[in-house]
């Protein structure tokens, strides 16, 4: 069984098909793209995965364990974290509570003993602010610390939507177009980022991309989609060529 | 200005953040315990009820202001804490076994309210709450073997192991201060654990919180409830201050205080919470002086500018109707909370925010510092 698979899933609106039985499945280690025009379901996937959305049918594996059914907040604590497309920030709190929020689901203390702020609740504390620390570290957020998310920049908050993902200590993380609305310069750290979270800390990328340079410069692999359903999937230059995947860009 | 150089994580997680501050509130604190040997009985029972309210707007605070689950059925929560008390007291329950119970059974009563919130929003969320006070006030009034129904309630003196303690003393005073400085504690060490920190996740995105393994359902319900059980306390104070209750103290006006108490305060702080209690408290005997001034001055105006004593004594009865006109309170409730959402919605507090960095920042403080605008960052979210 391989680490993360999709097995023939389907998501349904209506008479809508958004997701059409799509199958994949992502080797540990590698950082895998999914690409395709606006409203191929991209998004759907990722919220099908973090379990946002229940599929209409068609089942997904996460370390040989059957997820479909798990509820959302578990997802996490299985090791399965994500960002997203619009930023899903906590506006008004500071971005050292936006990535304690990332450690959440190793949280293990109790509430009446955080009301009473025991011991145990104070070195869980300082547990969980080390491993935040060690993350402001690795993507350089020093300055934000004690900051309001309301009142950054767009290009900072992406990287901290990254950054409370990895607080979690995923194994898996979902990147939702980790490079839109973000500067040459912004884009390029971020595939170096990209890079690093897999090199460094050995956590497997599934991401959603539409900038092509960036796709070319990270990816093992990619599968590209269109109207829900899979038209092609292998190395970036193969997809990039293959006449389905053009087709669908350019418009036959 | 102060800069505080951090060395260690215990920093960040102390409640009061630097030397300065235990200055400051410990002279607060001596200045509340020589207070009543200071003051009047006026002002002492001011104090008591100032408590009171600012037990209650910690607890809204965190269901408000933190979690963002708007509540207008506080005077409910209220009123059973103190029923609670008035029952079990008058079959013999001693003052340390019905003060826990009262905040319990208020605790497990918020937590059943909390359900329909899971499902509920924005106003809808205020609809259901404002059912569930009108399900709690029908019932005080209707089950007469436990409440007396609409004859009300007497409550006798407190009992502190054999030691009464009556509404006027030092020693209630005491006990209510006690309970106030023990609530915030306990919400302050909540709000900067994982708990609060969930609370907080919940009110600015729910998408984002359910995708970090936050459990939306239980922490809705976990903030209802404590909620709920903080006003459980008050509702014991509250009742032991009046004596006696009855259903109609426990109206929608008692909850939309509450909430002015927040929003007038400021949600977002225990600060806020204590200025909009002492706002609250003192704004009724503040109204009550105008009714009764203003009609007299402005008779005694108008006839010192030359206007004839008929008309002036007219004028003064048709002003004082106007005071004493029934709804006339809730008007004005109306008004101040409108003023406040346009003019300052942070509240006091905020509003002290920005004169503390005037005066911090002082040649340089820049007029549009606290500008509102608009951003535009945020798009629809998937709910």
């Amino acid at each position: 069984m391989s680490f993360f698979t999709v097995d023939g899933i389907s998501l349904q609106f209506g008479g809508l098909k958004a997701v059409d039985n799509v199958s994949f499945s992502v080797a540990k280690g590698e950082i895998f793209t999914v690409i395709g025009p606006n409203g191929a379901g991209k998004t759907s996937i990722f919220n099908l995965i973090s379990r946002l959305y229940n599929p209409t049918s068609g089942k997904l594996f996460f370390e040989g364990r059957d997820i479909t059914e798990v509820p959302p907040h578990q997802i996490a604590k299985l090791g399965i974290a994500r960002t997203f497309q619009n930023i899903e920030l906590f506006e008004n709190a500071t971005m050292l509570a936006n990535l304690l929020v990332g450690r959440h689901c190793h949280a293990t203390t109790q509430m009446w003993q955080e009301m009473l702020f025991l011991p145990s609740v104070r070195r869980a504390e300082k547990d969980h602010r080390r491993k935040v620390e060690e993350v402001i570290e690795f993507l350089d957020l020093q300055a934000y610390r004690e900051k309001l998310i309301a009142g950054l920049p767009y290009g900072v908050r992406k990287v901290i939507e990254v950054a409370r993902a990895l607080c979690s200590e995923p194994k898996l993380i979902l990147l939702d177009e980790p490079s839109s609305g973000l500067n040459v310069e912004e884009t390029d750290d971020m595939s170096f980022w990209i890079r690093d979270i897999r090199s460094e800390l050995g956590i497997t990328v599934l991401m959603v991309e539409h900038d092509m340079t960036l796709v070319n410069r990270v990816s093992d692999r990619v599968l590209a989609l269109n109207y829900g359903k899979v038209l092609a999937s292998g190395t970036p230059s193969e997809v990039q060529a293959h006449p389905d995947v053009i087709a669908a860009y350019l418009g036959a | 200005m102060r800069f505080v150089f951090k060395t260690d994580y215990d920093q960040d997680i102390r409640i009061l953040k630097h030397s300065g501050y235990w200055w400051s509130y410990g002279v607060l604190l001596a200045v509340l315990i020589a207070a009543p040997f200071l003051l009047g009985s006026y002002l002492q029972s001011q104090l008591v009820f100032v408590f009171i309210y600012a037990i209650v707007g910690v607890a809204l605070m965190i269901l408000t202001g933190f979690t963002g689950q708007a509540s207008l059925g506080h005077a409910a929560f209220l009123a059973i804490g103190a029923y609670t008390a008035g029952f079990l007291q008058s079959h013999g329950v001693p003052f340390i076994v019905y003060f826990p119970t009262a905040a319990i059974l208020t605790g497990v009563v918020g937590a059943l309210v909390g359900f329909p919130a899971l499902r509920l929003t924005g106003i809808y969320l205020v609809i259901a709450t404002i059912a569930f006070a009108f399900i709690v006030e029908e019932v005080l009034a209707r089950w007469e073997s436990v409440t007396h129904g609409n004859e009300g309630m007497r409550v006798r003196a407190l009992d502190l192991a054999g030691i009464p303690v009556p509404r006027d003393s030092e020693a209630f005073y005491f006990l209510c201060l006690l309970v106030l400085v023990g609530v915030i504690l306990l919400a302050l060490n909540l709000l900067r654990s994982p708990t609060g920190r969930a609370f907080v996740a919940i009110r600015d995105s729910e998408t984002a919180g359910k995708s970090m393994g936050i459990d939306l359902a239980a922490y809705k319900v976990k903030s209802f409830a404590i909620s709920a059980a903080i006003t459980g306390m008050a509702g014991v104070l509250f009742a032991h201050k009046m004596t006696f209750i009855s259903p109609e103290m426990f109206t929608l006006l008692l909850s939309i205080e509450f909430i002015m108490v927040i929003i007038i305060g400021g949600a977002f702080g225990v600060h806020g919470a204590i200025l909009g209690a002492i706002f609250m408290v003192m704004v009724d005997p503040f109204l009550t002086a105008l009714k009764d001034d203003v009609p007299v001055l402005a008779a005694s105006v108008a006839s010192s500018f030359g206007m004839a004593q008929d008309a002036a004594t007219q004028l003064q009865d048709k002003l004082s109707k106007i005071g004493s006109a029934a709804g006339l309170k809730g008007a004005i409730y109306g008004l101040i909370i409108m003023m406040f959402i346009l003019f300052e919605p942070y509240g006091l507090y905020g509003r002290w925010l920005k004169v503390k960095l005037f005066f911090q920042l002082f040649p340089l403080y820049k007029r549009a510092t606290f500008k509102r605008q608009k951003t535009y960052v945020k798009s629809e979210r998937n709910r």
